[in-house]
């Protein structure tokens, strides 16, 4: 009985164990698929469309995470085959810089608006 | 002269929204694809249609030919309309046709070639999408022609026509 008990305990922690490494495995392929643009049904990411280009690319990405390739070699991988459109967060670069920065930019200017404002008072 | 200096400053921020609004309006919200442009073919080991047997990437481009690369489901109706061209195309001894099944049931896929005929020299198995992907496909159907260097030079999205044959034999003669 107590020989039992033991291998039950290793047991439902070797489950547990398991579990909890494939439930890190669906939030990390969430995070890439969220990401990743369908090119057939725009407006949608790969992750939210049912097409057969994007379930290509989720059997795909599904490959390359068990290939232990890191997210951005996969985004990497991608690129080079579609173009950097295929991705939603641009890479900063010669290109993007603009769309990186005017958001600070503009967050910079509002405050010091606010703040002119406030000391005027 | 403050209140002035905001006007123009509003007025030009406004003009400059415009501008890139209106532009915008000219552009067509749909991608449509980059299709030229050298890539090496990707490296793959897939399943033969013939056979259970797996055919290395290598083997399957081993000879110094031009290589076609055409992506066809017999779901596909678009597949159907470009299956003579292909057939025509087979014929010219300097090209290898090699067809890649996308995410097709077998046996349709078989009565498809029995019924309009095999224009391949070799066909693979892409049953979950995965080596169209490799290729940097969208979908099918979708051709892609490989040098003598192993290097797609030339992608076609969509069915082909007498146009595309024609500059494929031009290319490849």
């Amino acid at each position: 009985m107590k020989i039992f008990k033991i291998f039950l305990i290793i047991f439902l922690s070797i489950s547990f164990q398991q579990l909890k490494s494939d439930e890190k495995n669906d939030v990390f392929k969430y995070k890439i698929l969220k990401n990743i643009r369908c090119l057939i049904c725009q407006g949608q990411s790969v992750y939210d469309s049912e097409s057969d280009f994007a379930s290509s690319i989720k059997f795909f990405v599904d490959k390359k995470i068990a290939e232990e390739m890191s997210e951005e070699q996969i985004y990497e991988l991608l690129r080079e085959k579609y173009g950097t459109w295929i991705i939603y967060e641009p890479k900063l670069n010669k290109k993007t810089f603009v769309l990186w920065l005017l958001p600070l930019l503009l967050f910079l200017l509002g405050g010091a608006i606010i703040k002119k404002l406030i000391f005027k008072k | 002269m403050k209140n002035k200096l905001n006007l123009i400053l509003i007025s030009i921020f406004l003009v400059f929204c415009f501008f890139v609004f209106y532009n915008s309006l000219n552009n067509s919200s749909t991608y449509s694809p980059k299709i030229n442009g050298e890539k090496k073919i990707p490296i793959f080991k897939a399943r033969s249609f013939n056979s259970d047997n797996y055919i290395d990437s290598r083997s399957v481009f081993k000879e110094n030919k031009y290589y076609i690369v055409n992506i066809w489901a017999s779901w596909c109706v678009p597949c159907r309309r470009e299956h003579p061209l292909l057939m025509e195309l087979s014929k010219s001894k300097s090209v290898n046709l090699v067809g890649l099944n996308y995410r097709d049931n077998l046996n349709n896929a078989n009565k498809f070639i029995n019924n309009l005929g095999n224009p391949y020299a070799q066909i693979l198995i892409d049953k979950d999408g995965n080596l169209a992907v490799e290729f940097g496909a969208y979908g099918v159907p979708e051709t892609f022609l490989i040098d003598k260097n192993k290097k797609i030079i030339k992608k076609y999205v969509g069915p082909i026509n007498q146009e595309i044959l024609e500059e494929i034999k031009l290319i490849t003669k």
